[in-house]
């Protein structure tokens, strides 16, 4: 059975890797005494993917694992278990049941992610509120945003703009939906080097704040965030 | 939310900082309000080695049991956040509660290399610490070393407040009581340090005098006052029941390298191998009851969710319980999916069943520590193993499908010769014939993989070879080359691959185990000059080392290369580990006889352990 786990990445977890996370939920589920299947092979490893890799220094609300496990417990009584297992910052939010039938995979679903960007005090290359936001309405008007993008091998030209799916701007708070996954992925901190750019502005590496919100697969009716494709367990 | 001591943009510039944020499954938070002791415990290496060590996490448990002690765990900044903190002035902290060291009651220092030694001082250093004990006030926190360098504490001793002699279950309670004791009667620190030295296996330098003969040997080392014991009696847990153990050890988020459950299934060792001075310090050896061990066993793979078990000792296979222990842990890891990593096993018909049942056989490879490759120079170095024996375990393995051996040697051991350096090429070589012999070619898993391990042989307190000389860095090198080329003529040279340790470490490490208290100018100079992390080949710089020599004026060679008069007064013979001086010398003079001595099992020498009263010399 194939179950999706929601969980929040908070405070110094946030300087927890990708991979060191991976480790870490394979021994808290052990800890947990979650019934979760094993691979086949000489080394058995836990089933378990990730739908997208948070960068170290992130925080957010809306990470998402998907694991198989043999036997099931109710959506409540798995949360509660599993939290009980973590250590402060990790926090699982939802466990839900995803259909034994069709393409589930978080990973293989993930069509965008939203994201809340601030800058740290004193980072922010603007006089004003007013002005960044105008600023910002002037970078986000244009038809194209191209960016050169870093490759191992060469540099190509990139147009970032059809990306960025949605965007707002309230109070210094940038609140952006971008495409995300295997095909078409923007990394907020792309977004704000191009604006910086844009302003004519340097933009340190430590400047940022961002906050990831969810992350949502793309259907018939529209972008659905990823919790909503598995349903409750109930007792 | 747990603040940090360092800022984002810090933690952000740094690689793994996942090391310095606290904050792992099992650490414990306290109230520093309600606790009246707060102890930061260091291990002065980079957090993946540090947090590999047992010692530490027993420790850190034991003393977290008190509800009056809040212990916080503190290791070496890795070289990029050294560099930041020395540049913004931010001050080394505990990796729980993120406060500075400084703040702390206690800094207790485990010293488990020599090489570690400038490490020590980086963290007095980033602590804000002053080095020097002397120079320390009323608001600094006691500095205690601990480990099995306190076995020849001299050259740090004027870093240090106090050292722990021993196993740190019978004392550390006491110490701590007459800690608060002082504190509450308005004692100063001299008066705290001057009744630390009443507590068994409590060592305060600074109340010992040490003065030396024209030729710069010790001349005398006594105490300053009556009241100072002159011996610092080693401490030994025998009774079993009070040996702690963690049974929720601490869970790192980063891949440390030693990622899995440690059972510790006993202390101590019988083999009395010459060379070896954990044999001897940790005398006399205590195994572990069989259910206790297979109980902790599953509530730490329960507490911690390792997937991987492994077991700690000196010598696992003199176990007497290991069959029953390894049975059962197979089947019950095997249910819970846990993986068995071995220690290295005798190798006999025993050991190859278990490797089979719990490793990938192509994978693995087999370890034999020869150590020497001659009989002759085995029988000097009391290692019980034979070359017949060595050979038939590699058959036995070569039928069961393993095709990769590893051997350890050491070079420059007393009365080597250069027959006993030959051997190294032709041990190695006989291994690979068998194989060829052994295993018909339609068999063969392609190749044997013979890899010899060479470290030079660097003398210890406290073993029968501590009288022993040393050799030049050149010679070191000379007697390498020497086997490297005997390799080369080997009828099986393509199967085989010989490598050796660094030379110049090697002196160096021989100077700060044998050395005086003379030395600690040698080691402050070194880490004024920027050594730092000698452990580490990438960053350990011989130049600055002999620059320190030259300019404290000490010879590295006094220390090495002499070797030592029979009635030599050593800087470390005020301690006193039970096994007695007179053993260890006649050990010395039955090793130039390569005369072999049973093992505690087979006869007791008389070593002087029995006088703990416990463990293997009372056990009829």
């Amino acid at each position: 059975m194939k179950i999706r786990i929601r969980f929040a990445k908070t405070g110094h977890m946030r300087y927890v890797g990708h991979l060191d996370l991976m480790r870490y939920f394979q021994k808290a589920l052990r800890r947990a005494e979650i019934d979760v299947q094993y691979s086949q092979g000489f080394s058995p490893h836990q089933i378990m993917s990730f739908a997208s890799p948070l960068g170290i220094g992130l925080t957010s609300e809306g990470e998402y694992m998907d694991i198989e496990v043999n036997s099931v417990m109710s959506s409540q009584k798995m949360t509660d278990c599993i939290n009980q297992a973590m250590t402060e910052g990790v926090q699982v939010l939802s466990c839900r049941r995803l259909a034994a039938e069709g393409k589930t995979n978080a990973m293989a679903l993930i069509a965008a992610a939203d994201y809340e960007v601030r800058f740290r005090r004193g980072y922010a290359p603007f006089e004003t509120e007013e002005q960044m936001t105008e600023q910002w309405r002037a970078f986000i008007g244009q038809p194209h945003i191209c960016i050169l993008k870093k490759t191992k091998k060469s540099e190509t030209e990139m147009d970032i703009r059809p990306l960025i799916l949605e965007d707002q701007v309230e109070s210094s708070v940038f609140r952006l939906k971008l495409a995300a996954g295997s095909s078409q992925n923007l990394k907020p901190e792309t977004v704000m080097e191009a604006f910086a750019q844009f302003c004519s502005h340097a933009l340190s590496p430590y400047a940022l704040d961002i906050h990831r919100l969810d992350m949502y697969a793309r259907m018939e009716n529209g972008f659905c965030a990823l919790e909503t494709l598995g349903e409750e367990i109930y007792e | 939310m747990r603040k940090l001591a360092l800022p984002d943009e810090v933690l952000l510039s740094i690689d793994k900082s996942a090391r310095y944020i606290g904050g792992e499954m099992n650490s414990v938070m306290k109230s520093k309000d309600a606790v009246n002791v707060r102890f930061a415990m260091c291990f002065p290496d980079v957090y993946e080695i540090g947090m590999s060590h047992l010692g530490i996490q027993i420790l850190y448990h034991m003393l977290n049991i008190r509800e009056d002690v809040w212990c916080e765990r503190v290791y070496s900044p890795w070289t990029d956040l050294d560099a930041v903190m020395r540049e913004k002035g931010i001050s080394l902290f505990a990796l729980e509660s993120q406060d500075p060291v400084r703040e702390f009651d206690f800094l207790g220092i485990t010293l488990q290399y020599e090489m570690c030694y400038t490490n020590v001082l980086q963290i007095l250093d980033l602590s804000g610490i002053p080095l020097m004990a002397v120079e320390r006030s009323e608001k600094d926190p006691i500095v205690i070393g601990g480990g099995p360098c306190t076995y020849n504490p001299e050259p740090l001793a004027d870093f240090f407040d106090l050292f722990y002699i021993g196993e740190g279950e019978t004392s550390y309670y006491a110490l701590l009581d007459l800690y608060k004791e002082n504190r509450a009667a308005g004692g100063r620190r001299e008066d705290f340090l001057r009744k630390a030295a009443g507590v068994p296996g409590i060592y305060v330098p600074s109340l010992y005098e040490a003065s030396y003969h024209q030729n710069g040997t010790l001349a005398d080392f006594k105490p300053l006052c009556a009241e100072t014991p002159a011996r610092i009696c080693k401490q030994v847990q025998v009774d079993e029941a009070r040996l702690f153990y963690p049974d929720a050890p601490v869970v790192p988020f980063l891949k440390v390298t030693q990622d899995r459950v440690v059972l510790e299934i006993q202390r101590g060792c019988i083999r009395g191998c010459r060379f070896c001075q954990a044999g001897m310090v940790y005398r006399p050896l205590r195994e572990r009851n069989l259910d206790y061990l297979k109980g902790l066993a599953s509530k730490m793979l329960d507490n911690t969710g390792y997937e991987e078990i492994s077991l700690s000792s000196l010598s696992s296979s003199d176990y007497r319980q290991l069959y029953p222990l390894i049975t059962h842990l197979i089947e019950d890891c095997g249910q819970k999916r846990v993986n068995i990593s071995l220690p290295s096993l005798r190798i006999d018909a025993f050991s190859l069943d278990v490797m089979r049942k719990v490793q990938d056989v192509k994978k693995s490879s087999l370890t034999f520590a020869p150590e020497a490759g001659t009989q002759r120079l085995r029988d000097v170095i009391n290692k019980g193993l034979t070359e017949e024996q060595i050979l038939e375990g590699a058959a036995q393995a070569f039928h069961g499908g393993w095709n990769k051996v590893k051997l350890y040697f050491m070079m420059g051991l007393p009365t080597e010769t250069e027959e006993d350096r030959m051997g190294i090429a032709h041990l190695s070589e006989a291994i690979a014939k068998r194989y060829y012999e052994e295993v018909p070619k339609e068999k063969r898993n392609g190749k044997v993989q013979i890899t010899a391990s060479a470290s030079f042989f660097v003398p210890k307190p406290f073993t029968p070879f501590q009288w022993a000389g040393m050799y030049t860095k050149e010679e070191y090198l000379r007697r390498a080359h020497q086997v490297n080329d005997e390799f080369r003529t080997q009828l099986n040279r393509k199967s085989m691959h010989f490598q050796y340790h660094e030379a110049d470490v090697t002196v160096l490490e021989g100077v700060l185990a044998r050395g005086d208290r003379r030395v600690g100018a040698v080691i402050q100079e070194a880490y004024r000059l920027g050594c730092l992390y000698d452990s580490w080949s990438d960053y350990f710089d011989n130049v600055k080392w002999m620059q320190a020599f030259a300019n404290t004026g000490i010879s590295p060679e006094f220390y090495t290369l002499r070797e030592r008069e029979e009635n030599e007064l050593f800087p470390w013979d005020f301690i006193d580990i039970g096994v007695t001086r007179k053993f260890l010398r006649r050990e010395w003079e039955r090793a130039m006889a390569a005369e072999v001595t049973p093992n505690c099992r087979e006869a007791c020498s008389g070593c002087g352990a029995a006088v703990f009263q416990g463990g293997i010399c009372h056990e009829n």
